[in-house]
């Protein structure tokens, strides 16, 4: 049995509660046991553009809870994980403000020794769970359906700390993908940046790069995006909402998120994956489904 | 006399405060909204809300939040057990007592033809009840300061709570424990029911010395075992048809034993009459009080927790949703939970400002919602407060008041952000939500905000930028260095430009240095010859996606989104410093 300590990360109750009932099913399915941990706080990757301490404090307690808890730590989300990756790897240099943050730990009754693994969900699918295995759990397979894959940034880079996959040329999640049938195709900025981190802040610039990828992605000819972050996931979704209202006649693609890819060709039903709450439809692909 | 007299005065002003407490509820409103709607369409529209609601199926989902959220308080349950018990105690204990105590001669006495406050059961129930209450308070005393519960936060009006219950509570104990020695209450009972004197008299004292807890200055135990016969028949005959045995008053009981040794001197200092008066103004003052105190949440929760229970945020008016969050800036309990587990909880515990957690913003809202002007620390503390929220909603999730704390953050927001000063938080991803509800804001506005943080941050070191700006080479450099030893590897850059060719926001741009100011690897190429403050002038950094493309494809292994990172915080420190520019030539480091 495999046991990791859950990060939920605030992005997902809130807002994408769907991809936090499609991951739980998928995952229990295939064994993975989620522990909860109503301790944790954010991960501190909102707080890290204007203010280091609040993000890394923020970043070192959930480690030093999780260490306490004695399992790894599963992320669901792709800024999460690149947050917390970064403040281990920030943690095991010594200065000043590491010293501090070890203080302010010790004065919450926690310590952190580096002890405890920061894992992305695709990464144990893959890793843990193996393609191949993956496979012996279909009930169904996609056909014809191509896929465009948002790996997000955080997860890939920088490489030396996340430690997903090769940041230039990754595999991973193209082979979860194609394992349900579907095939991912190659895309033009397939690894850029969705837009998010500036959505709020510059939301031109931001809607301007979502733009850039929805019309890459469908001139590859995909028929979905798949996402595995919920910011990748608000921006394909919410905010494409908005692109599209503002002009109507610009390019448009729903975008599902694996866990829901996934849970449907598994044979999980559609309501528990939350098909029907991504704001732009994707009840279509249940079309490209075939019984093994 | 004064009896009577404070009792009207204290029901005037509670009424009064009352009244005044729902004028509020109609008038106020919690932050930004374009309109304000009148005081009369709130309230028909608050009217017709309820009634349409009454008159519906939510009828039975009214109910259902009545029985199980306000009388049972599952959410409290849910919470913790023990704080479960230590309310259930008091709001049971309480209700009970002014139900059947306080308002005995309206309620019990209609309802029950034999009732008599010494008779049983209603004798032994008033003890019980108090005592629930008073173990509540013990509770609560115990959990605010003896548990080191994190980030719970106590003020002064969680202290008069406790302390006006417990006074009341202790008062009533007191003063019927006195009543139970006091020789001079004994007379006048006697002369009124019994009119006995002589050898009667001493007999039914002398019982009463022996068995009802009495403490008499003449008569001292032990008793003649017919002496005491003779008294018993006496108590049964006079007394018993209206007065309950002692003990059944068991914690008065308890206590008239323990004040036997100065019992008599008590009573001859007219101890009973001093805690009646204790007893019952303790009773009017909270009763008086009671509007503009924490104790109000008898009211505004039910109403809160009911209101969330039928109310739903995407249908409802929004004058309706105005008058609810102003209600539910009362009906916080200030019990946080919220700040428990908020989310941002380690921003509190790194800036220790104590408006981030949102247990501790209510109070401010509160002011702001009532008109008060908050001086220019306190408002940049509350809107760092408001703006440092991750908007997880999670303290919507478990407030056991029912409070949409969400939406009540959302409208307080806008307007600080209009109104307050500049927030660098908002250059944050913190600001995402905002940029999700935009259309909450109208167009012209959205954006003022951002302009303002955006200015503050690089005002200082926007003339460095200018293009004919001179640079002194032998000057040394402003001395501003990264905090970590990561963030000099810009001394590594030899000037390949991969950083800008890969940046995606580069590339969005047609003229990118017009829009950017400098690009990444000029950033880098400034703070190799020591012109940091320039650095922090570019427009770049603010529009960093932190996508690592950059970072990842310097051939270099200079971090260069690790020091964009570093540049934002030195020029967020740098907001409120008024030195002069002082960027020069300074060379690699």
């Amino acid at each position: 049995m495999m046991r990791y300590s859950l990060f939920i990360g605030c992005q997902i109750p809130s807002r994408v509660p769907q991809y936090e009932t499609a991951a739980r099913a998928v995952l229990g399915k295939l064994g993975v046991d989620l522990v909860d941990n109503k301790q944790f706080n954010c991960c501190g990757y909102p707080m890290r553009n204007v203010d280091k301490k609040s993000y890394l404090l923020s970043s070192a307690r959930n480690l030093a809870l999780a260490e306490d808890a004695g399992h790894d730590m599963l992320v669901f989300c792709n800024c999460c994980y690149g947050a917390l990756k970064n403040a281990e790897h920030i943690m095991k240099e010594e200065g000043r403000l590491q010293d501090e943050i070890r203080e302010k730990l010790r004065e919450m009754g926690l310590t952190y020794a580096g002890n405890v693994r920061i894992r992305h969900y695709l990464s144990v699918l893959y890793n843990e769970i193996g393609v191949a295995a993956l496979k012996e759990q279909l009930q169904n397979t996609y056909k014809d359906l191509n896929i465009a894959v948002q790996y997000g940034c955080h997860l890939l880079r920088p490489s030396p700390v996340t430690q997903f996959d090769d940041p230039v040329k990754p595999t991973i999640f193209d082979e979860l993908v194609a394992a349900t049938g579907a095939k991912s195709v190659e895309w033009a900025n397939k690894l850029e940046c969705c837009g998010a981190p500036l959505m709020g802040i510059n939301d031109g610039l931001s809607m301007d790069l979502s733009r850039q990828k929805i019309k890459a992605a469908v001139k590859a000819g995909a028929h979905f995006f798949c996402t595995s972050c919920p910011y990748c996931q608000i921006q394909f979704d919410t905010v494409q909402n908005m692109i599209v209202s503002k002009n109507p006649e610009s390019e448009h693609l729903a975008s599902v998120i694996f866990p829901q890819l996934l849970g449907l060709s598994m044979g999980i039903d559609p309501q528990t994956l939350g098909i029907g709450l991504n704001k732009r439809d994707i009840t279509m692909i249940e079309s490209y489904l075939t019984k093994e | 006399m004064v009896f009577t007299v404070s009792l009207y005065a204290s029901l005037i002003i509670f009424v009064l405060g009352l009244i005044y407490k729902v004028y509020t509820w109609l008038h106020r409103q919690v932050g930004f909204s374009q309109e304000r709607p009148r005081l009369l369409k709130r309230c028909l529209s608050a009217l017709t809300g309820m009634a349409l609601t009454v008159f519906s199926l939510k009828l039975f989902k009214l109910l259902q939040a009545f029985f199980l959220d306000v009388l049972l308080q599952r959410k409290i349950l849910k919470e913790s057990f023990l704080r479960w018990v230590m309310h259930m105690l008091i709001f049971w204990g309480f209700m009970l007592l002014l139900l059947m105590h306080a308002l005995g001669q309206l309620i019990t006495a209609s309802l029950f033809s034999n009732y008599e406050s010494t008779l049983n059961p209603y004798f032994f129930l008033r003890d019980l009840f108090g005592l629930m209450v008073l173990v509540g308070v013990v509770i609560a005393v115990v959990r605010r300061s003896l548990l080191k519960v994190p980030r719970l936060k106590t003020n002064a009006m969680d202290r008069y709570a406790i302390i006006i219950l417990a006074v009341i509570i202790l008062s009533g104990i007191f003063l019927t424990g006195l009543k139970i020695t006091s020789k001079t209450e004994f007379s006048n009972m006697v002369d009124a029911y019994a009119g006995l004197w002589g050898e009667e008299a001493r007999a039914l004292e002398s019982y009463w010395v022996s068995e009802q807890g009495l403490v008499s200055p003449e008569l001292e135990p032990p008793f003649k075992e017919n002496i005491l016969k003779q008294g018993k028949r006496l108590h049964q005959t006079y007394c018993a048809y209206c007065h309950a045995d002692a003990q059944s008053s068991f914690t008065s009981y308890s206590f008239a034993k323990a004040l036997h040794p100065v019992a008599a001197a008590l009573d001859r200092a007219g101890f009973v009459e001093i805690f009646w008066y204790i007893h019952f103004l303790s009773c009017f003052l909270g009763l008086a009080y009671l509007p503009f105190s924490k104790m109000l949440h008898i009211f505004s929760t039910p109403i809160s927790l009911l209101a969330n229970a039928v109310m739903d945020e995407e249908k409802s008016k929004p004058e309706n949703i105005a008058t609810r969050q102003v209600i539910e800036l009362d009906a916080c309990t200030h019990c946080c939970t919220c700040s428990l587990y908020c989310s941002a909880m380690m921003g509190y515990e790194a800036k220790l400002n104590p408006y981030i957690l949102p247990s501790e913003k209510m109070a401010p809202l509160k002011a702001l919602a009532a008109g008060k002007k908050l001086d220019e620390t306190e408002t940049k503390a509350v809107l760092e407060g408001v703006y440092l929220c991750t908007n997880c909603d999670r303290c919507t999730v478990v407030c056991p008041s029912g409070i949409n704390l969400r939406q009540l953050w959302i409208n307080a927001r806008e307007k600080l952000l209009q109104q307050g000063p500049a927030e660098p938080l908002m250059l944050s991803q913190l600001s995402f939500v905002r940029g999700l509800n935009r259309q909450r804001v109208s167009d012209d506005l959205y954006g003022l905000p951002l302009e303002k943080a955006d200015k503050a941050v690089r005002r200082r070191f926007e003339p460095l930028l200018e293009a004919d700006r001179s640079i002194d080479l032998d000057q040394a450099g402003s001395g501003r260095v990264p905090s970590l030893i990561s963030e000099t590897t810009f001394s590594y850059c030899f000037g390949c430009q991969n950083c800008s060719t890969v940046c995606p926001v580069v590339a969005n741009y047609e003229n990118p240095q017009e829009a950017l100011g400098l690009l990444p690897h000029q950033i880098m190429c400034s703070l190799g010859l020591g012109l940091t403050e320039t650095a922090m002038a570019s427009k770049m950094i603010w529009y960093c996606l932190t996508c690592y493309q950059c970072q990842e494809h310097c051939p270099q292994n200079v971090k260069v989104t690790d020091i964009l990172y570093e540049l934002k915080y030195m020029a967020v420190e740098s907001m409120d410093e008024k030195t002069e520019n002082e960027d020069q030539a300074g060379g690699l480091i």
